[in-house]
Parts: C-alpha cells; sequence; structure tokens
C-alpha cells in the first residue's frame, strides 16, 4: 500500500454522499449506502444484542430501566429541541401511565398486552389535555408546571388514600417471561427513536420547528401554533406515559414513586451527555449514564457527586454532546483515493 | 365573487393604545377588490400597528375590521391568514436556519394551501419542494442557481424581502399587505420588483403597500392614505395627498417628499 502513496490522496468518505442524501437524488453505489446506513445497523445490532450478553439477570433489569429512561430522554429531546417546548414532565408521564396501567391491570383485569396500549394514548390524552392551558408559556414557566403536576398528583394521592395511598398499588401481572419483558422495551425503543426521527424530517417538522424558531411566521402562514404544540405534546407524554405502563408491569408495582423526580431529570442529563438535538444522542446518553449510576449504588448517596462531576465535565468540555462529535468525526473519516 | 361596490376590506374606527399612548386614533378605511392602496406616513405614525391589528397580530383598543363583509377583528392571527388576508414584516421573519426553498414548505404545509393549493393552485400538482421553487422563480430566484437552496441567513436583503412575499403567496392569497417591501433595496433591485406586484395585482391579488419610497409607491399605487401620528390625514390619488397642506406639513423638510414634488 505504501508505496503508491504518490499516486493517492485523501478523501473524505462523505464526499458526494451529504449532499445527495440531503437533496432528492439516489445514491450510487453500495459504498455510499454502507457509509450511510453501517451506524444505524450498528446501533440496531448492539442494541438487540445486549440482553444475550450482559451478565446476570440484575444487568438485564438494567438494561429495562436503561430503555425507560432512553424513552424520556427521546420525548424530552424531541419537544426541547424540536418544538421548542422545555419540559419536565418525565415523572408526570411516568406517573400517569404507571397509575393507569395498574388500574387497567388490577381492576378491569386487562393484561398487559392491553393495558400499556391503552394507558400510553388515554395518559398521553390526559397529560395532554393538564398541560394544554400552558402551551402558550415558554421556557421555564413550562417547565416548572411540568414539574408542579406529580408533586400535586402525588401529594393528592397521599392525602385522600386513593389508589392505594402511600402503599401504592399491589399485585400488578408481570410480563409472560424475561425475554418478553426486555425485548418488548428494546423494540418499542428503537420504534420510537426512528419514528420520531422519520416525523422531524418530514413536512410537518419543518413547522414542528418552524414553531420554535419563528412562531410569529408560523402564524402569518395561516397555522396554528397551538394545534402542532398541542400535537407535539401529545406525542411526547404518549412516550412517557408507554414507559410508565412499562414500569408498573415491570415492577409489578405502582407506588408514588413513579413520580420521582429521577424520571424529570435524570432524561435531561442524558440529553446533555449524548447530544442535544439528535435524538438518538439522548438515547445513547441514557445507556451510558443509567448503567454508571447502577455501578455507583454501592456509594450510596455519594454517588450524587459522580453523577454531578460526569454531568459539569460534560456540559464544560464538550458542550455538543456525544453524539453530536461522534457524527462530525464520522463524517469527516478518510479513504485513499487514486489521483 | 362581491359587488365592486362592496368593499373586500372595511376598517373601520380603529383605536390602539399602548400604555396609555395612542398609536392609532379611529383610523377607518375601505380597501377594494384588486386594487393597490398606498399607505404612506413619517416614522413612528402607526403604520405597522395598523397592520399588526388589522390581521390579528396585535389587540385592537377598539374598532372593527372586516373582510368580506365578516368580521375579523378579534379572530387569532392564523384564522385571518387562513382567510386570505397575509401580510409582510417590515423587519424580515425568514426561518434562517433553513434553505430558502424549504421556509416556503410551511406555508405550504398550512390549511389554506391544502384547500386551495397555493399560488395558482400548484400544490395540489407537485410535491411541496417543487412547487416552492415554483413560487421563488416567480420571485427572481434563478431555479438553474444555487440561490434558492441557500440557507436563509446567507442570503442578501433583496431576497429576503421577497421570500416575504413568497410565504403570502403561498397560501394563495386575497390580500397581501406589504410593510416597506422596498425599503433597504437598491435602485435596480426595486425596479425588478415593481413590475412583480403589478403582476400580482394583474392576477386579481387585493394589495395594501407601506412605503417610504414615494415615488416607487406613487407608480403602481392607484390610492394614497396618508398616517400621522396614528391619525388619517387624507386619503386620495397621489397629486391630491402630495398638494394637501396638512400632508406637507406632516413631511416637512423631507427629501422624499420634494423629491417627488420636483419630479410631480
Ligand atoms: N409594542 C409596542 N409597545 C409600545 N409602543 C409601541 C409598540 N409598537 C409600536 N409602538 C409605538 O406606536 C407608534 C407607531 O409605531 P409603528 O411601528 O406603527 O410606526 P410606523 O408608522 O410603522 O413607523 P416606521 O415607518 O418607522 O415603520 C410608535 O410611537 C411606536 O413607538
Ligand atoms: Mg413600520
Amino acid at each position: 500500500m505504501k508505496e503508491s502513496t504518490g499516486q493517492r490522496r485523501k478523501e473524505r468518505l462523505d464526499r458526494g454522499i451529504k449532499v445527495r442524501s440531503e437533496g432528492l437524488y439516489a445514491l450510487m453505489s453500495w459504498r455510499e449506502l454502507s457509509y450511510l446506513f453501517f451506524p444505524r445497523l450498528v446501533l440496531i445490532g448492539g442494541i438487540l444484542i445486549l440482553p444475550l450478553v450482559v451478565p446476570s439477570m440484575y444487568w438485564q433489569r438494567v438494561i429495562s430501566i436503561v430503555c425507560i429512561y432512553a424513552l424520556l430522554a427521546l420525548s424530552f429531546d424531541f419537544l426541547a429541541h424540536y418544538v421548542g417546548l422545555v419540559s419536565l414532565g418525565g415523572a408526570f408521564f411516568i406517573g400517569t401511565g404507571g397509575y393507569l396501567a395498574a388500574i387497567l391491570n388490577t381492576s378491569f383485569g386487562l393484561p398487559p398486552l392491553l393495558t400499556i396500549p391503552i394507558a400510553t394514548l388515554l395518559g398521553a390524552f390526559i397529560c395532554t389535555l393538564l398541560l394544554f392551558p400552558c402551551l402558550p408559556l415558554r421556557g421555564v414557566y413550562f417547565a416548572i408546571v411540568t414539574l408542579m403536576y406529580p408533586l400535586l398528583l402525588a401529594r393528592v394521592i397521599e392525602a385522600l388514600d386513593i389508589l392505594g395511598g402511600t402503599d401504592g398499588i399491589l399485585g400488578i401481572e408481570s410480563f409472560a417471561n424475561r425475554w418478553v419483558e426486555q425485548y418488548f422495551i428494546i423494540l418499542i425503543v428503537l420504534f420510537f427513536l426512528f419514528g420520531t426521527r422519520r416525523l422531524v424530517n418530514q413536512d410537518i417538522g419543518l413547522v414542528f420547528r418552524a414553531v420554535k424558531d419563528n412562531d410569529q411566521s408560523v402564524r402569518a402562514s395561516g397555522i396554528s401554533i397551538t394545534y402542532y404544540k398541542t400535537i407535539a405534546v401529545f406525542i411526547s407524554s404518549a412516550i412517557g406515559c408507554l414507559a410508565g405502563a412499562y414500569l408498573v408491569h415491570l415492577y409489578m408495582w405502582a407506588g408514588l414513586s413513579t413520580f420521582a423526580l429521577d424520571f424529570s431529570i435524570l432524561p435531561i442529563a442524558a440529553t446533555v451527555i449524548g447530544g442535544a438535538g439528535t435524538l438518538v444522542g439522548p438515547v445513547l446518553g441514557a445507556f451510558i449514564l443509567v448503567p454508571i449510576s447502577e455501578l455507583l449504588r454501592a456509594f450510596g448517596t455519594l454517588r450524587i457527586v459522580f453523577y454531578a462531576l460526569i454531568l459539569l465535565a460534560f456540559i464544560i468540555f464538550r458542550s455538543e454532546g456525544i453524539m453530536v462529535y461522534g457524527q462530525r468525526k464520522y463524517h469527516q473519516f478518510e479513504k485513499w483515493i487514486k489521483v | 365573487m362581491s359587488a365592486p361596490s362592496t368593499p373586500i376590506l372595511q376598517v373601520n374606527q380603529v383605536t390602539k393604545t399602548f400604555g396609555g399612548i395612542s398609536a392609532l386614533n379611529e383610523v377607518s378605511f375601505d380597501l377594494h377588490a384588486g386594487e393597490i392602496l398606498g399607505i404612506i406616513g413619517p416614522n413612528g405614525s402607526g403604520k405597522t400597528t395598523l397592520i399588526n391589528g388589522i390581521t390579528g397580530f396585535i389587540e385592537l383598543t377598539a374598532g372593527e375590521v372586516f373582510f368580506r363583509g365578516e368580521k375579523i377583528s378579534g379572530k387569532p392571527a392564523h384564522k385571518i391568514a387562513d382567510m386570505g388576508v397575509t401580510r409582510t414584516f417590515q423587519i424580515m421573519r425568514p426561518y434562517y436556519s433553513l434553505p430558502a426553498y424549504k421556509n416556503l414548505v410551511i406555508p405550504l404545509f398550512s390549511p389554506r394551501a391544502k384547500r386551495t393549493g397555493g399560488w395558482r393552485g400548484g400544490g395540489k400538482l407537485g410535491d411541496r419542494n417543487t412547487v416552492s421553487i415554483d413560487i421563488l422563480e416567480e420571485l427572481g430566484f434563478e431555479r438553474e442557481s444555487f440561490v434558492p437552496y441557500k440557507k436563509a441567513s446567507n442570503l442578501p436583503t433583496g431576497y429576503l424581502k421577497r421570500m416575504e412575499l413568497a410565504r403570502c403567496l403561498a397560501l394563495n392569497p386575497e390580500i397581501i399587505i406589504c410593510d416597506e417591501v422596498f425599503s433597504g433595496l437598491s435602485m435596480s433591485e426595486i425596479a425588478s420588483m415593481v413590475p412583480l406586484v403589478e403582476r400580482l395585482q394583474m392576477e386579481g391579488i387585493t394589495l395594501i403597500m407601506i412605503e417610504h419610497r414615494l415615488r416607487e409607491l406613487f407608480r403602481v399605487a392607484n390610492r394614497i392614505m396618508v398616517l400621522n401620528f396614528g391619525e388619517k390625514l387624507i386619503e386620495g390619488t397621489a397629486e391630491e395627498v402630495m398638494a394637501d397642506e396638512k400632508v406637507k406639513e406632516a413631511y416637512f423638510g423631507s427629501e422624499a417628499v420634494e423629491e417627488v414634488m420636483d419630479h410631480a
């Protein structure tokens, strides 16, 4: 190879691909196709294989929890970076979806196969309805309201001693076996990851982004910004409620801790680490952050310190996130070509 | 549709105050289908406020606006645009992060464009990307060049002004209200915009044009209305308006008027 270096020069792999893949033209060769699809295959393959290679059932359980946080991070990233609504609603969505699935299962005897989709849609409907009056609010005010609801609901359940009160709802049906349990949520994560990516790259995705960047022009275009914000909140809360419904079947228990603040905060950290606005980044962020936080469980409350340090480091040194950095490096890969 | 005698747009006693300061004071006028009405007035005379009031971008303190006999004041801005009453922004508001042609995909995605097909119904035939390039081409974006594909943040003012118009056209509008589309443009750019405005009128679009460039405005406008300190001074042909004492007073010392008067 080396001796012929004289007649060759380096060329970036994405030369000529990027323009065409973003425009209307078809891709040319297998090599170019594989350049585009290789990362996707690695991601899908990697996630699918994970339950088979982890050392113990304990770590399989961790993967399920990772997936729950991945869904929440996805829901946060979509709403914050494509629609401009910063939501701390993770706990709200998990709690709503979780309690709904619990009630449907224990009071109405529905199997997980039914409780999860019903809790997803009904929960998204309830969350959207409750958040609807706050849609005109911007930035931190919307965030505060989304944070307020789970606190409020938890207090109501506690004070009125409804829905099991502080004990929670026990005896929720679990999944048929651990493989169903694992692959169900993994497929859900992949579905929503590629689904939301697809969505934001279509014309409706442009409208979502326009609502975020320039709402006056959207209104001047005869488009209701409230309508599109409502759709986006519905999608986002559906993803969150789905995660919540899955969670209570996983633990066979729904309690006040489904309204815990972790569900609101950790997805944001995962988004910062993974790369805001990339959708796939926050999912990867969850795959990094949740296991680390599990490893640090031995340190008890001290792990908050490590946790804070990691986050701080990311914000200071690599504020763009792993995914943005990785994508840029990947596009900069070079190959030798003959000249 | 409507008889030529009934105005397409009626503005009745429109008033707007900002915290006690009155920006518009009982302004009334009629707009007839197919005409071009010019609105002029010194800086801060309330022209933009009037547009914002008509198109629902601000809430009027008092007064009413009717479009084809239907009351539109009090409706939200997107509803008014959906009826076909569109506006440009004096301070241009493109989606800077998007290429020029993607900017138009958003109005083409609106309920009105889906219903009517956008300008000349083109949206019913092709996909939104193609239709937006068609519209941009009509407005002087060379199809074969890179200009329609450039990010809006890299485009010069002249093109951004046209994109403001393009956004209105994508909605297949009945009325376009232009807030200073000529200002900030070079003489040659204006010279290329004037025939465009005339063509829009020929296609049956009714226009209101707010301008400081009086000479070019007087070439295209059928009627002129003058605002000063939020009040309507006078309404009439360009000659009538410029001969008026109150207008001379309002514009006292303004080079724009002297220049026009010299040419008159
Ligand atoms: N949002 C607002 N809050 C308070 N005052 C305002 C607001 N918008 C406009 N005004 C005031 O109302 C008056 C009319 O402003 P407007 O922008 O309508 O003038 P204009 O005729 O469009 O001027 P120009 O030729 O400079 O564009 C000005 O005195 C302005 O300061
Ligand atoms: Mg103005």
